[in-house]
């Protein structure tokens, strides 16, 4: 039992170790947005582990996008600041898919509503694992851009308008070769990915759809802790046949057999 | 001729520049209201007045500004003359801080509120170039100048010109105010703000002025057929169409083998719909045959309901395959509210995205990798078999080496 754990602990270390840099949670890393998008189109970009900040009215859609790698499970977390005086108001967090799908979050508060004259609403919501493939007919998280979009679902008209804040983080739990598929996309799933290439020939790239993309860029989908486990295994498999050849065979020449035969 | 000719790129290049300038402009409301001293002890208009001031120095050097008043020169009570009163008191165009300034200290508060009237000229003052295009409309009081719904007049603008916004500003509003003012920003996509102090409508109109600086990606207007055989063919790209209550949409889109074509749809509600709604995309070959489809329903208050597909077509050993046409079909499930206007269509975005490369399996699962204690169970239990055995063959040749 204890050999085992203690197997069990080296084999973590080395997937740590050797797996790819966890998502840098250093906020200062690049500077935060601080004002969110009205569309799709016009979707704030934000890194993980960043927290931007916006500045909005009750009533306004806040739009973020981010950038979600293979084997991550995103969690975004929104937190509206809400004026002083108030009805109840009830927010939501949506969060789409680089194909603008709706994505489902396993849990958290992914809408909640806030009590007449409460300071703040804070919401959640995690993501299903993101896969390296999925067949084209499933709804899967895939590698790729997502937009997270922060509103008011349920607003009284006597409060539209009013000035609230918004803050919003993004951050992204590491589920290893767990969550490994059977297949790889040829490309991450950013909107505007074609046309952004052929633009990229020409000087000026004015605007693209999406430009984000993950700190150590989009995983190459080889590496995986699996090498690891399946190495160990390797290994002990050999030590166990050792094992068994030793017990079977006997401990060197058999006694009765003279030297020089 | 030499000067000329060097100078002649130079001039074109400026006026591709110029053409792509985000043009914004602020409709001022300077209508008998306006004198009313309710913001931060001061009369609206001093407040609007001191906002515009701010927001003049603040504007970034590349947007085009312009200000349109409404209800700033007839103080009558004819009606007729009264929503007739609409005047371009800064034209869109480069800034003159001082001038603009000027024109805006000339302002007294006068007469009626002609807020659709005053849409129109400022989306007319708004023509040409390919920038984004964005009205702000500051103002104190619904319109009166009925029957001209100016919600519906929003509508109309935004369905005319492409990537145009209105924004709404209410000063100190009442609930009917409200509903007017977030009517006809939510027809265009649009925000609306309520205003109860000088340094809200300051941090507003900037914030909204610096957001028309920001480079987006400005759509291609197209028209999808009734039936894929009508359907226009696109190419990568974004693109905006319009789309009736009950209407299908079709678009083309070729596909190479080894191409994977990603394509997402997002239909805007851009007036009052009854709550629940969908919409439903499907990809379908040219026979009829559906490939694959994105669908998503939803309820309640929204701005957009959107869904996507993606269709990795296989690659072939045949090098001169040709193309695949996909139809892309488009249908919603809105139903209007009742009362409300079902032209023109609701708007539509499509992202179409032909990429290269086909997903395939090429990743470390596919490797025959595996993972977990069962599997290190397994290899060693095997490996300890395969010992057992070679240890008693090699023991069983020495016994059959011996008696020989």
């Amino acid at each position: 039992m204890r050999i085992s754990k203690a197997l069990g602990t080296a084999l973590l270390l080395l997937g740590l170790t050797a797996g790819p840099a966890a998502a840098d949670d250093d906020p200062t890393a690049a500077s935060a947005p601080a004002a969110a998008g009205t569309s799709f189109r016009t979707a704030a970009e934000i890194g993980q582990g960043q927290t931007a900040t916006a500045e909005g009215s009750a009533g306004d859609y806040l739009y973020w996008s981010f950038p979600a790698d293979a084997g991550q499970r995103p969690t975004v977390r929104a937190t509206v600041k809400l004026p002083k005086a108030h009805a109840a108001e009830t927010w939501q967090l949506d969060v789409y898919d680089g194909l603008r799908r709706r994505q489902a979050c396993q849990w958290g508060a992914q809408t909640r509503t806030a009590a007449a004259d409460a300071g703040s609403v804070e919401l959640a919501c995690v993501l299903r694992t993101v896969r390296a493939w999925s067949e084209p007919w499933a709804n899967d998280p895939l590698p790729g851009t997502y937009y997270v979009r922060l509103t008011a679902v349920g607003l009284p008209t006597g409060d539209l308008g009013l000035p609230v804040g918004a803050e919003v983080r993004v951050d992204a739990e590491d589920m290893g070769g767990a969550a490994a598929v059977d297949g790889r996309l040829a490309e991450p799933l950013v909107p505007g990915s074609a046309t952004a290439s052929a633009a990229s020939d020409q000087e000026d790239t004015s605007a693209v759809l999406s430009s984000i993309e993950p700190e150590d860029g989009w995983a190459s989908g080889w590496w995986s802790d699996r090498w690891v486990w399946t190495a160990v295994g390797g290994l002990l498999a050999a030590l166990a046949g050792i094992g068994g050849y030793a017990l079977t065979r006997g401990s060197g020449r058999p006694s009765r057999v003279p030297p020089s035969a | 001729m030499l000067t000329a000719g060097l100078a002649w790129p130079s001039t074109a290049l400026a006026d591709e520049t110029t053409a792509r300038q985000p043009k914004v402009n602020l409709v001022l409301d300077v209508s008998g209201s306006m004198r009313a001293r309710d913001i931060d002890g001061q009369s609206r208009m001093a407040a609007a007045k001191q906002a515009f001031n701010e927001v003049l120095d603040a504007t970034p050097e590349d947007v085009q500004l312009g200000i349109r008043t409404l209800g700033a020169n007839y103080p009558g009570d004819d009606q007729k003359r009264g929503c007739r009163d609409t005047a371009q008191l800064y034209p869109v165009g480069p800034l003159d801080r001082t001038e603009a300034k000027a024109a805006v200290a000339t302002l007294v508060p006068t007469g009626w509120t002609p807020i659709g009237p005053a849409l129109l000229k400022a989306a007319d003052d708004l023509d040409g170039g390919t920038g984004s295009k964005r009205i702000v409309l500051i103002s104190d009081g619904e319109d009166t100048c009925a029957p001209l719904d100016p919600c519906e007049v929003a509508r109309e603008i935004a369905a005319k010109g492409i990537g145009l916004t209105i924004d709404t500003l209410g000063l100190v509003p009442n609930t009917r105010m409200r509903q007017q003012l977030s009517c006809i920003a939510e027809a265009t996509g649009g925000t609306y703000t309520s205003v109860e102090h000088t340094d809200e409508l300051t941090d507003r109109v900037n914030q909204l002025v610096d957001r028309a600086a920001d480079p987006v990606v400005t759509p291609v207007a197209t028209e999808g057929g009734t039936e894929c055989a009508e359907a226009p063919t696109l190419e990568s790209g974004l693109y905006t169409d319009r789309e009736e209550f009950g209407q299908e949409r079709w678009y083309r889109v070729d596909v190479r083998p080894g191409q994977e074509l990603r394509a997402s749809v997002s239909v805007s509600a851009d007036r009052e719909v009854s709550p629940g709604y969908g919409v439903l995309l499907r990809a379908v070959t040219v026979h009829g045959r559906e490939i694959v489809r994105g669908e998503a329903a939803g309820h309640g208050r929204t701005d957009v309901i959107s869904t996507g597909l993606r269709y990795p077509k296989p690659e072939t050993d045949d090098e001169d395959a040709p193309a695949e046409a996909v139809c892309l079909k488009v249908t919603t499930s809105f139903s209007p509210a009742p009362g409300v206007k079902t032209t023109p269509g609701l708007p539509l975005e499509l992202t179409l995205d032909v990429v290269d490369g086909p997903s395939d399996a090429d990743d470390v699962a596919a490797f025959g990798l595996g993972r977990g204690w069962w599997l290190l169970g397994a290899l060693i239990l095997a490996g300890f078999l395969a010992g057992l055995l070679w240890g008693w063959v090699s023991r069983w040749r020495i016994a059959v080496w011996r008696t020989n």
